[in-house]
């Protein structure tokens, strides 16, 4: 017992850092999902020409906290049908994985060398940070698969078949978009990444690399289930998809899970091809100014990524299923093996890295491709269709 | 392909539109899209009314809660005919006629007055009959939209509520009287700037 503490008052100096960035993001999430659903109503009603909630303190900025205590408040219904255990397995699982992927998430200035003290990131210096954040973050499938087989409803369950077969298709175009990043870095490190970026605007990743960031930005937001891939979850179709059963507390759970991936895409959009917390004529170094300054161009950066989601559920409709599947297999990963072969020419051969930047030829011609395919599907269809209702009439 | 099939003369053919490459790669129109989304979030008009701080316009032939006008010595201007409540489609008018006091100075040049007059605010459709009906105006809707009431015998307004309908609505001074004798209504303004004069006999709005 006695050795116990003493271990614990020896690892203190590491312990607590790593104990406070626990508590930030414990504090953070929470806070976070029920503001960004209040964000979220704001935005769509500017986009739709409206006001949008400002009953509830001033602008009704404590919309988001009665929200909150309402549904905190709801009544726990347990439908008869569904499987008591996984029921209740399903929503914790989901928001645990959305969490854990926070882990090696950077939320400040983390400099490579990192020394004691408190760091933005609860595990720092991790070897294979994106791998794990990608391996963890693929396991919130899992939890929307369960809740929707633990409904025993028909609905839930078409959600969560179409959620498994959206994140499988999807894994790999995000997967392959960012192995030219980690190729030209040399490591896996999300601190290491950032810091390669740190040297001029014309440094960032996206610069270079901008068909990646296309692919990586399309296929995180099927990983988040937003609009334009929303179809685990469409209303239209599928009551509410893998949700429908839930309500109150365990209901928001999925919700919460569901805004910390869109702050955890974010993050990593940003992290991989925006320079992270670099911005020109700012360098961080250990003061605490610059930390601050890094962590405001950090948070300020995502928060446009996450507007920019935003924005995306108000301009684009949803896509159908067939079309959702056709873009992740036919376009987006062609085009992921494409600049992956073009990475490894620049990088075999030593060529400056912004010939890349020319990879925007590239989906012009891979459009041109896919248009001319598309063009001879869509007129066979017509005609197709057209003989079928001439064939109709004549028999008539 | 169709050349062996009879082709029918009143179908029309619509095409497909044809997809450029532009369009195909979807980047374009989602940039169009956002373009839209971004214009409208900063456009800084919304189309929201602040309904019970602003008041919205009310039209001057909307039909609200019904009101009985006085005359210039501030009687009742209902003669008690029963028109209205004859052309009520609802049945929500109740009228008990009885003769003016003939003694009393004030009901001299009257021959009727209405002893109740009764409109279950409930039952009525709003459809402004009653109004077009009365020879003498005494009936009017007024630009009152926000009627509500805890109990339906709150909402059957007798003769005294009608009349202070009519002296609040007239003090506020948001509905003049609308009607002038002989002259019809807002509501049927196009038959009165036609000049056509009164319609034919059994081809009224009742016959």
């Amino acid at each position: 017992m006695m050795s116990l503490f003493e271990n614990l008052t020896a690892m203190w100096p590491t312990l607590w850092p790593t104990l406070a960035a626990i508590a930030v993001i414990l504090a953070f999430v929470p806070i976070l999902g029920l503001y960004m659903t209040f964000i979220e109503r704001k935005l769509a009603a500017y986009v739709q020409d409206r006001v949008g909630p400002n009953r509830v303190g001033p602008l009704g900025l404590f919309q988001a906290i009665a929200d909150g205590i309402k549904i905190f408040l709801k009544e726990q219904v347990i439908p008869d049908h569904v499987y008591t255990f996984l029921y209740f397995v399903a929503p914790t699982i989901s928001l645990m994985t959305a969490m854990f992927a926070l882990v090696v998430m950077p939320f400040g200035p983390v400099p490579v060398d990192y020394e004691s003290g408190f760091r933005f990131v609860v595990a720092p210096g991790i070897d294979i940070g994106i791998i794990m954040m990608f391996a963890i973050s693929s396991l919130s499938a899992y939890g929307i698969i369960l809740g929707g087989w633990a409904s025993n409803n028909k609905y839930s369950l078409y959600g969560a078949i179409r959620s498994c077969a959206q994140f499988i298709s999807y894994e790999i175009p995000l997967g392959l978009s960012i192995i030219g990043v980690i190729a030209a870095t040399g490591s896996l490190n999300i601190e290491k990444i950032v810091a390669a970026q740190s040297g001029s605007i014309w440094d960032w990743n996206l610069f270079w690399q901008p068909l990646a960031l296309l692919i990586f930005f399309t296929s995180a937001l099927a990983e988040t289930n937003r609009l334009p891939f929303d179809l685990p979850e469409c209303e239209q179709e599928l009551v509410g998809g893998f949700h429908t059963e839930y309500g109150g507390i365990k209901f928001v759970l999925f919700f919460l899970a569901e805004y910390t991936h869109i702050v955890t895409v974010s993050f990593l959009t940003v992290l991989l091809f925006f320079g992270g917390w670099n911005f020109p004529g700012i360098r961080t170094d250990g003061t605490v100014l610059m930390m601050t300054a890094g962590t405001l161009i950090l948070v300020l950066k995502v928060s446009l990524v996450v507007a920019f989601i935003m924005l995306l559920r108000w301009a684009l409709p949803r896509f159908r299923f067939d079309q959702l599947m056709g873009l992740a297999w036919k376009g987006l990963i062609p085009l992921g093996m494409v600049n992956l072969f073009l990475v490894a020419i620049v990088l075999t051969f030593g060529l400056p890295k912004h010939l890349l930047a020319g990879t925007a030829f590239l989906l012009v011609v891979a459009a041109w491709i896919s248009t001319y395919q598309l063009q001879r599907s869509l007129e066979y269809s017509a005609t197709s269709r057209r003989v079928a209702t001439d064939m109709r009439g004549a028999s008539v | 392909m169709t050349t062996n099939v009879k082709k029918e003369k009143t179908i029309k053919w619509g095409e497909e539109p044809k997809i450029g490459w532009v369009e195909a790669m979807y980047l374009p129109a989602v940039l169009s899209g956002v373009a839209t989304a971004v214009r409208h979030a900063f456009s800084g008009k919304p189309m929201t009314r602040q309904y019970p701080e602003v008041e919205p316009e009310i039209p001057a032939n909307y039909r609200g809660v019904h009101r009985l006008n006085r005359d210039e010595e501030g009687r009742v201007k209902c003669v008690a005919c029963y028109m209205c409540q004859t052309a009520c489609p609802a049945n929500c008018i109740e009228i008990i006629a009885a003769p003016a006091p003939k003694d009393d100075p004030h009901w001299q040049n009257r021959d009727k007055y209405p002893a109740t007059f009764t409109i279950d605010e409930l039952r009525c459709i709003y459809c402004g009959m009653c109004e077009e009906a009365c020879p003498v105006d005494a009936i009017e809707l007024t630009s009152i939209y926000d009627l509500t009431g805890l109990s339906r015998e709150e909402m059957i307004f007798d003769k005294e509520k009608l009349l202070s309908v009519f002296d609040e609505t007239i003090q506020s001074g948001k509905d003049p009287v609308r009607t002038n004798r002989g002259v019809l209504g807002p509501a049927s303004e196009e038959a009165s700037t036609a000049k056509q004069g009164p319609p034919p006999p059994g081809r009224g709005r009742h016959g």
